[in-house]
């Protein structure tokens, strides 16, 4: 099945001469949920603007659904809703008013039925009279979410939906965005949290430093998490690893004192057991044991610090 | 064409204006009130007749322009600047709209409601002095393509401002001065042959005479100078919001 977004050879110069973006590449596939990962000013944002047409591209192309957001931007944009990071309404309009400008200003007659299943959909409905100014942060958030939903779009972008929500507030919002996915909405979210990508994403993308420097499906991340690392402190300091342990791959520490050994706790055997067999066996003495997991952070962190 | 769109920012705009229906519309009425009692009756009745007028009803087409001109570069330059203040501009820039439908909105709406202040304008003069008016379908005309004209001169204001200060700058320090000296309060034949001379090179001399013209048949430039002055301004407006689109200035980067 084609993309629904494709991104090739995207580069981003602002006027400042920073470089934004460097030749990015990009799939998005149709119905899933992709998770963009990755520090702060690392072109999250940048890259979002640019697919929804508020900032122009340097170089290179995307198409939505087949589209050239330039070319034939009304399609394009037709088929996008966005929910930037920043809460930027109009105060003084209700949010029954505001929502239903968004359906009109996507070129959408009206459907009142639809804006009201949205508004209820977001546990809204309530305060559709209200004028914005009266809620709190997480419904003017929502309040923005459904604007972005009130065209009925097929991919949805959310840029840090959860920056400052609070943790129940995440939970409900994370039903949301699983809901919308069953009803076949493509869903892309740029998010600090990696507990929030594990949650949610199908795939994840890593970007640092206007580069994508990975993409990967969740499942084969996870995978990685798998991974652990037995960290061995000994009794005496020895200067190699005996040879009658060379299979298990041991990392020396810097000070002889300590050994690392890497493990994966969903394979078959650990390999534990006979280590520490064969390790008494060759006379090295233990003091202290600790485990670690690698987490998706880990991997993230090591992923930004290559670059 | 996305008339849904255009429908969309139009209305937007007007619920907005009848929002602050005091500050947009009550406002200039009281303030132009105030002209007509201070130069229409009280200095006024001392003034003997200017080009065949009653100096209470010669000042009524220029206090009129004065409001429109104003009223229509602070509604369009506010109605384009806000979204941009707030943020919510990244809607309408992410939405699939041309930038002709934009301006269609904006200036449609800022337009519409400086010709409607204009009016009330009018009707309160009317109150004042007595009125009448020769080519009324020309007033309407000189009404109309001065609304939009300096409503699209307002819009290209809002977008370049990047501040408050430099939202009311222009009109402040530029329109409202021009207004005085274009000949809201005299006839520009009135000055010394110098700054005669020099009035001419203000554009707003050029919309007042004409306005003027189309209530009394008396003008200080010909109509058809008057009619080519304004119709060339909204040209060279209209050409600036299409290189500000194009180019996506102060908008997309």
């Amino acid at each position: 099945m084609s993309p629904i977004i494709s991104v090739s050879n995207l580069s981003k110069v602002y006027g400042s001469g920073f470089k934004a973006l460097n030749n990015i590449n990009l799939e998005i596939r149709r119905g899933e949920i992709f998770a963009l990962l990755g520090p702060n000013g690392a072109g999250k944002t940048t890259l979002i603007s640019i697919v929804c047409g508020i900032a122009n591209p340097t170089h290179g192309e995307v198409a939505v659904g087949g589209h050239d957001i330039i070319k034939d931007y009304r399609a394009a944009r037709s088929m996008i809703g966005l929910v930037p990071q920043e809460l930027h309404t109009d105060a003084f309009e209700t949010v029954w008013a505001t929502v239903s400008f968004s359906r009109g200003l996507f070129g959408k007659s009206k459907n009142p039925a639809h804006i009201e299943k949205v508004l209820k959909d977001l546990s809204l409905w309530d305060k559709k009279d209200n004028k914005i100014v009266t809620l709190s942060g997480g419904m003017k958030r929502r309040v923005m979410i459904a604007k972005a939903l009130s065209h009925e779009p097929q991919v949805l972008f959310l840029d840090e939906p959860t920056a400052g929500v609070d943790v129940e507030l995440r939970k409900g919002m994370w039903e949301v965005v699983r809901a919308l996915q069953a009803s076949g909405v493509t869903i892309i979210l740029t998010t600090h949290y990696l507990e929030e990508a594990e949650e949610m994403a199908d795939r994840v993308g890593v970007i640092n430093r206007g580069e994508i420097i990975l993409v990967e499906d969740k499942a084969t991340l996870m995978q990685k998490l798998g991974k652990k690392q037995l960290t061995l402190h000994l009794h005496d300091r020895i200067d190699t690893i005996p040879p009658a342990l060379a299979a298990y791959n041991l990392e020396l520490s810097g000070d002889g004192r300590a050994v690392t050994y890497d493990y994966d706790t969903k394979g078959d055997r650990t390999g534990i057991t006979s280590l520490l067999t064969d390790l008494r066996n060759a006379g090295v003495r233990i003091s202290d044991l600790d485990t670690e997991q690698s987490s998706l952070e880990d991997i993230f962190v090591s992923l930004v610090r290559q670059v | 064409m996305n008339l849904h769109a255009i429908r969309a920012i139009y209305l937007f705009e007007m619920a907005r204006t009848w929002r602050t229906l005091l500050q947009s519309i009550v406002a200039p009425v009281v303030s132009t009130s105030l002209y007509f009692v201070v130069f229409g009756a009280a200095i006024g009745s001392r003034i003997t007749q200017v080009d065949g007028v009653s100096y209470g009803t010669f000042i009524v087409p220029g206090l009129v322009m004065l409001s429109v001109l104003t009223q229509s570069i602070t509604n369009a330059s506010f109605g384009i600047y806000f979204p941009k203040f707030v943020g919510t501009i990244y809607e309408i820039l992410s939405a699939p709209v041309s930038y002709f439908e934009i301006v269609i909105g904006y200036v449609g709406a800022a337009a519409t409601k400086s010709i409607i202040l204009g009016l009330i304008i009018l009707a309160t003069a009317g109150l004042f002095v007595p009125l009448h008016i020769v080519h009324p379908v020309w007033m309407m005309t000189f009404l109309v393509l001065t609304a939009v004209t300096f409503s699209l001169f307002g819009f290209i204001i809002g977008i370049w401002a990047d501040g408050f200060e430099r939202l009311q700058m222009i009109p402040m320090l530029v329109v409202t001065p021009l207004t005085f000296l274009g000949g809201s309060f005299y006839s520009v034949n009135m000055l010394p042959p110098t700054w005669h001379t020099i009035s001419l090179f203000n554009p707003v001399v050029y919309l007042i005479s004409g306005f003027r013209w189309s209530f009394y048949e008396i003008a200080d430039v010909s109509v058809a100078l008057s009619l080519g002055m304004t119709v060339g301004f909204l040209v060279i407006c209209m050409v600036i919001v299409a290189r500000i689109f194009k180019t996506g200035y102060r908008l997309k980067n």
